[in-house]
């Protein structure tokens, strides 16, 4: 196996044993990166000299016999979370030259374990989109096939696993952000419960809904790097305090007597044949596991989507009113007065889909229209909450396909928006409820696409469905299958 | 229609962006669309259902209102467009 196509825990390995340093690991990272991101670009940015000074720093430190499990694990970001003196542009051209002056938590925790930063990652502008397309710096292409989109919003942070860029990487996941990439790029991709892992320094979307997580190449690393990021941290208020539980402690490939839950509401129609069978097969593999499937409601869940595009572009709308020229970001030239200034420096900066975005959300907030959307949206939030919370009774996880279909091409949705929000119908109501969902690789398509499920946790039950993830696949070999380039 | 060009560009405003013609008829459209669609929530009974602003259950964060080390003028100013002395310079703001 190359050296760029391993897992956090088999490359610790070798740099325990000294059978490769972190600085030879580091260098293979870049060569594959370099030949192969001119097809895929997953990079906005790429830190060849701060990477190989950490991870020379990296080797002195296990050399000294200071090593954790990612000390010199050459990890990339999300262009969303803030580096210290690197570039972050969130995919798009209004901060196209922003140079942050201190870093993400997320960041902070990994890099002081001597984690070693490759670069930052394509996405769609300000994590507003289903399929990189909508990034400024242009659309990331699958790996499995250059045609299909990556998924979104963290496309990149999926693309560059899939493809041999980075051994893991991070993303945000606000209304299936992380899911749905991982599903689409064969990895694994895990969305913590709301207010498990910092938010410090990563930029914001929807507040109330966006939440910071791992996409790796199986669940053991999705637990290392959880187990990593996760915690209160003082300078996010929304983080929890709450003690962080030994995640890697959670995988044991044992289900049996675990209850899973098949929501009728998931299982419908319009699902890919592909998908269909994919799930099929997996809660075959399930029951022969020894767990017992329940089949359950979650009966407003055709709501989820019209809920999520009225309160995510209401939070949108307020989040992004900073960007107006004044202290960061770009700022348009010759403009008359102030006012003209925030007009011309605001459409010259964002792209159609945050604009379209912005838009919708100052329109549900505005005068005369707040009860009938965002306030109505807010109660059927409730709703949504609940039908999870009422699900999670009777059942230890719930088992769900991660979208609809897998991934379609560049293009096919670019011009038809409500189209593109559809895709999200699976994952969106995790966020809305606020709890973890984690997708693991579970099936091909007849066109060569890889499709993955979802396991949806209770609140704060990251070690559920770390555990029955984990199970299934020691039972499976999904996550072992490369793409070609 | 839910909403008319004259509302978008509104809106428009109100959101500090300026849109051409082209982006006004496009964006009333789509707008059109998405709020013909979001008007499924409105066959729910919310009576008595109170608003979620927050997923998980959480009291106000306090801290005490102490010193602690923060940016100096300069990094703050590393990022502006534009910059006089210490501060960040914008356009005439009275007109």
């Amino acid at each position: 196996m190359e050296i760029y196509e391993l897992t956090i825990h088999d490359l610790h390995e070798k740099l325990q044993k000294k059978e490769l340093s972190a600085v030879e690991a580091t260098t293979a990272l870049f060569a594959r990166i370099k030949a192969t991101d001119e097809k895929i670009n997953a990079f906005i940015s790429v830190a060849g000299k701060e990477a190989l000074e950490s991870a020379a720093a990296a080797d002195v430190r296990i050399a000294a016999g200071d090593m954790d499990i990612l000390t010199g694990i050459p990890l990339a970001l999300k262009d969303i979370f803030l580096t210290k003196g690197i570039r972050t542009t969130c995919g798009s051209k209004i901060l196209a030259n922003f140079i942050p002056p201190y870093d993400s938590t997320a960041w902070e925790k990994l890099q002081s374990r001597g984690a070693v930063l490759l670069g930052k990652l394509n996405q769609d502008e300000f994590a507003m989109g289903s399929s990189c397309e909508s990034s400024a710096f242009g659309t990331t292409r699958n790996p499995w096939n250059l045609d299909c989109i990556p998924g979104g919003s963290s496309g990149g942070s999926a693309a560059a696993i899939a493809a041999g860029q980075a051994i893991a990487t991070l993303g945000t996941d606000t209304g299936g952000s992380i899911r749905q990439p991982a599903s689409h790029c064969g990895c694994v991709g895990l969305k913590p419960t709301y207010g498990r892992v910092s938010r410090y320094g990563v930029i914001a979307y929807a507040s109330s809904l966006d939440q910071v997580g791992p996409m790796t190449r199986d669940v053991r690393d999705a637990a290392i790097m959880l187990e990593a990021i996760a915690g209160h941290d003082p300078l996010d208020s929304t983080s929890v305090d709450r003690s962080v539980p030994d995640y890697t402690g959670s995988l044991l490939p044992d289900v049996k007597g675990m209850k899973i839950g098949l929501p009728k509401e998931y299982f419908i129609d319009g699902l890919d044949p592909d998908v269909k069978t994919a799930m099929e097969l997996a809660i075959e593999t399930y029951r022969g596991l020894g767990a017992e499937f329940v089949d359950i409601s979650l009966p407003h869940t055709d709501y989820a989507v019209a809920c999520y595009y009225l309160i995510a572009t209401a939070e949108a709308s307020s989040n992004l009113a900073r960007y107006d020229g004044v202290r960061f970001g770009h700022r348009a030239d010759d403009c008359a007065g102030l006012k003209e200034m925030y007009l011309q420096s605001r459409a010259e900066g964002f792209g159609t889909e945050v604009k379209r975005r912005i838009m919708l959300g100052t329109y549900a907030l505005s005068s005369g229209y707040y009860d009938a959307y965002y306030l109505k949206a807010q109660k059927v939030r409730t709703l949504i909450m609940g039908d999870f919370l009422k699900a999670f009774e009777g059942v230890d996880v719930i088992l769900t396909p991660v979208a609809p279909t897998p991934a379609f091409k560049i293009g096919e949705k670019a011009s038809d928006p409500l189209q593109m929000y559809l895709s999200d119908i699976f994952t969106i109501p995790v966020n809305l409820a606020g709890t973890c969902g984690l997708s693991v690789p579970a099936g091909m398509s007849g066109t060569g696409l890889p499709i993955g499920l979802q396991l949806i946790g209770r609140p704060f039950g990251e070690e559920a469905i770390i555990r029955a993830g984990y199970a299934f696949e020691q039972a499976t070999q999904w996550h072992t299958l490369k793409a070609t380039l | 229609m839910r909403i008319t060009p004259k509302e978008v560009e509104h809106v428009a405003t109100l959101a500090r962006l300026k849109l051409d013609h082209e982006e006004i008829a496009t964006f009333t459209g789509q707008m059109d669309a998405i709020l013909s669609y979001v008007d499924k929530l409105s066959e729910l009974n919310t009576d008595g259902i109170m608003p979620t602003s927050h997923a998980v259950p959480m009291e106000n964060a306090f801290r005490s209102d102490v010193i602690r080390p923060s940016f100096g003028t300069e990094k703050a100013l590393a990022n502006a467009p534009e910059r006089v002395e210490g501060f960040f310079k914008v356009p005439k703001v009275i007109e």
